[in-house]
């Protein structure tokens, strides 16, 4: 891919969007289409396409699979740790009208959030695991 | 606090696999598995006495209410499935850290850890929800994680047999799932109870009988119900020891009570045993399963595969048990989804240890064992008693009671094959105890000593509840017995 510079120059000038895009995506989506699950898939795809164009393992410099690791199980334990706060707060195991037991409400929109969010974290991270597993192959 | 048991015993599980991938490598990540499995135990322990004491346990998810939101609801049956599936989960575990540390490479034990912990969060997911879309989700789960477990054993065939069983199983929770969406067609809902309220009304149309088809498929296809058992015996052979004995014990009899759960509190005795009977095909499938099996099980030359049809001829005998649908059947059944996971979970862990020792699962492996490992392979010897079906074992229980079923509705053939396949049994553990106790050991092979402490204990608590559960009955036969009379009458 060394001498593809229009691909380079366009991967370059595109993936802050394709990133700032994902938390749009992240965060929008309680008015709109969108999620943890579609965010996070277009993250990954803004590092797959830097993998791609730039190698793998330059990805992995920015993205290391340590890194990847870690995400992949704090995304879970966000969205396990929304529930055990439910139930410290009193209420049932994801019921977010205990986080606010003035405004049940606010207390949706902030469960639906962080749950969204490790949703987010982790499907990014796995997505991308899944495609260092599948260059590292390639590679070797 | 027991208000909040049923989701703590999923979430246990389910918060150790993320804390198993932080923990990364050093010997963190088991001793968070040990925790959560031992923790999961004495939720579930918990949750069978109060509901033995006060009746079913209902539990709504994030505060939503039945038809909508998901629910667990825990009665007799299931608490007893968690039991058995947290209590070998725990075992397991703990008899897991020499067998892993010599079958799995370093760097990829606390994923090995990690894909154990969701496997379990799968199988206590399935067993405790009310919610038939959420009984496959958890399906998914455990399914995605064993396929994980038994790719990770050490010979590259682990591989094959993982992918085989990746197909199969896929195929099987495929059916499930389809047959879940045209009930919800019919019906408009998701949840267990209501599903078994609604389904009367509409139990004529071709789409609930088709739903029914692909439910049975699919489930067979599960709990390797012969003749779709063709992915188990390369699944239990291939995979890390630690997780065949994981696996024997549990994955197939959760997929069992799945079957049981559907038959009878969703589609409903009328349905399945009246309408349609299932119990001819069934009981067909389980006594060619029972002998087939048994006889194939005595032509195998490595002990885990040997094993491995013995379980399928095993699910044979539950199944059997549920196709007689009366009390007695449905008791025996049960109570040998429990006694088997016990028996299977420890034949599997012991066989662990002689892998740890020898190096392989192989018969010739197991020559003059009797000398070298005495306390294994006798063991090993009273779990066969047990398959066998010896009166002071459970296996001889789980029997009686099928005979007893068989007897009551007439069915002979039934009688006389259990018998002859337990004279198949005697041939198979018989084919072991001779290579471990009247051959030699090759003078060239290295010496072998005794099976460590930490696998010796936990294999002989689930032997010896063999023999306990064998002679004191009480216990097991008496929920089994309140699960069944629960099916049969109180539910629906």
């Amino acid at each position: 891919m060394r001498h593809h510079s229009i691909l380079r120059a366009v991967t370059k000038f595109f993936l802050p969007y394709i990133l700032l895009f994902a938390l749009y995506t992240q965060f929008h989506g309680d008015y709109g289409p969108g999620g943890g699950f579609q965010a996070g898939v277009i993250f990954a795809a803004a590092i797959i396409l830097y993998g791609l164009i730039f190698t793998p393992k330059l990805a992995r410099r920015v993205v290391p699979y340590r890194a990847v690791y870690i995400f992949m199980a704090l995304g879970i334990l966000l969205y396990a740790g929304v529930g055990i706060a439910t139930i410290l707060l009193g209420g049932n195991y994801l019921d977010y009208n205990a986080l606010n037991h003035h405004h049940p409400v606010h207390g949706q929109h902030l469960g639906i959030l962080l749950v969204e969010l490790g949703v987010g974290i982790t499907v990014a991270a796995v997505v991308i695991c899944i495609y260092y597993a599948f260059a590292d192959r390639l590679e070797s | 606090m027991i208000a909040e048991h049923p989701v703590i015993q999923v979430l246990i599980p389910l918060l150790g696999a993320p804390l198993c991938v932080l923990a990364a490598r050093g010997v963190f990540a088991y001793w968070v598995a040990l925790a959560c499995s031992l923790a999961s135990l004495f939720v579930a322990t918990r949750l069978l006495t109060s509901v033995m004491a006060t009746g079913p346990i209902v539990y709504e998810l994030g505060g939503w209410a039945a038809p909508w939101g998901i629910e667990y609801r825990i009665g007799p049956l299931n608490s007893f499935v968690l039991l058995l599936v947290a209590l070998l989960g725990a075992l397991v575990m703990l008899a897991a850290k020499k067998s892993v540390d010599s079958e799995i490479p370093r760097e990829r034990r606390h994923f090995f850890y990690a894909a154990m912990m969701l496997c379990q969060t799968g199988l206590l997911g399935i067993t405790i929800t009310g919610d038939a879309f959420n009984v496959f989700v958890f399906l998914e789960i455990a399914a995605l994680s064993s396929y994980i477990l038994i790719a990770m054993g050490h010979q590259r065939r682990a591989l094959y047999a993982s992918y085989q069983y990746l197909i199969m199983g896929t195929i099987g929770s495929t059916f499930i799932l389809i047959s879940i969406g045209l009930l919800y067609q019919m019906t408009g809902t998701l949840n267990m109870a209501d599903l078994a309220a609604r389904l009367p009304a509409v139990g004529d149309t071709r789409t609930v009988l088709i739903s029914f088809a692909f439910f049975m498929v699919g489930v067979s296809l599960k709990m390797a119900l012969f003749p779709l058992h063709m992915w188990l015996p390369n699944a239990y052979t291939y995979a890390p020891s630690a997780v065949s004995a994981f696996l024997a014990a549990t994955a197939t009899k959760v997929a069992v009570y799945v079957m049981i759960r559907f038959l009878f509190s969703i589609y409903g005795p009328a349905f399945a045993f009246e309408k349609i009977d299932v119990s001819q095909i069934l009981g067909a499938l389980a006594l060619v399963g029972i002998v087939l099996m048994s006889a194939a099980a005595i032509f195998q030359t490595n002990v885990k595969r040997l094993l491995a049809y013995s379980s399928v001829a095993q699910i044979g005998y539950i199944v059997l048990g549920i196709s007689f649908a009366n009390v007695n059947g449905l008791t025996g059944g049960i109570v040998h989804l429990f006694n088997h996971g016990l028996m299977k979970g420890g034949l599997f862990l012991t066989v662990a240890a002689v892998v740890y020792r020898v190096g392989s699962s192989d018969l010739n492996a197991f020559r003059g064992l009797g000398r070298s490992m005495p306390i294994t392979m006798f063991l090993f010897v009273l779990g066969g008693l047990g398959m066998i079906g010896v009166p002071l074992t459970v296996g001889f229980i789980s029997k009686w009671y099928l005979i007893l079923a068989a007897i009551e509705t007439g069915h002979w053939l039934a009688v006389a094959l259990v018998l002859l396949s337990s004279l198949l049994a005697v041939i198979y553990v018989w084919r072991v105890v001779e290579f471990a106790y009247f051959q030699p050991r090759d003078r060239s092979s290295d010496p072998v000593g005794e099976a460590p402490l930490s696998m010796l204990v936990p294999t002989a608590i689930l032997v010896l509840a063999t023999i306990v559960f064998g002679v004191s009955t009480e216990w097991t036969v008496g929920v089994a017995r309140a699960a069944a009379v629960f099916l049969l009458g109180g539910h629906s």
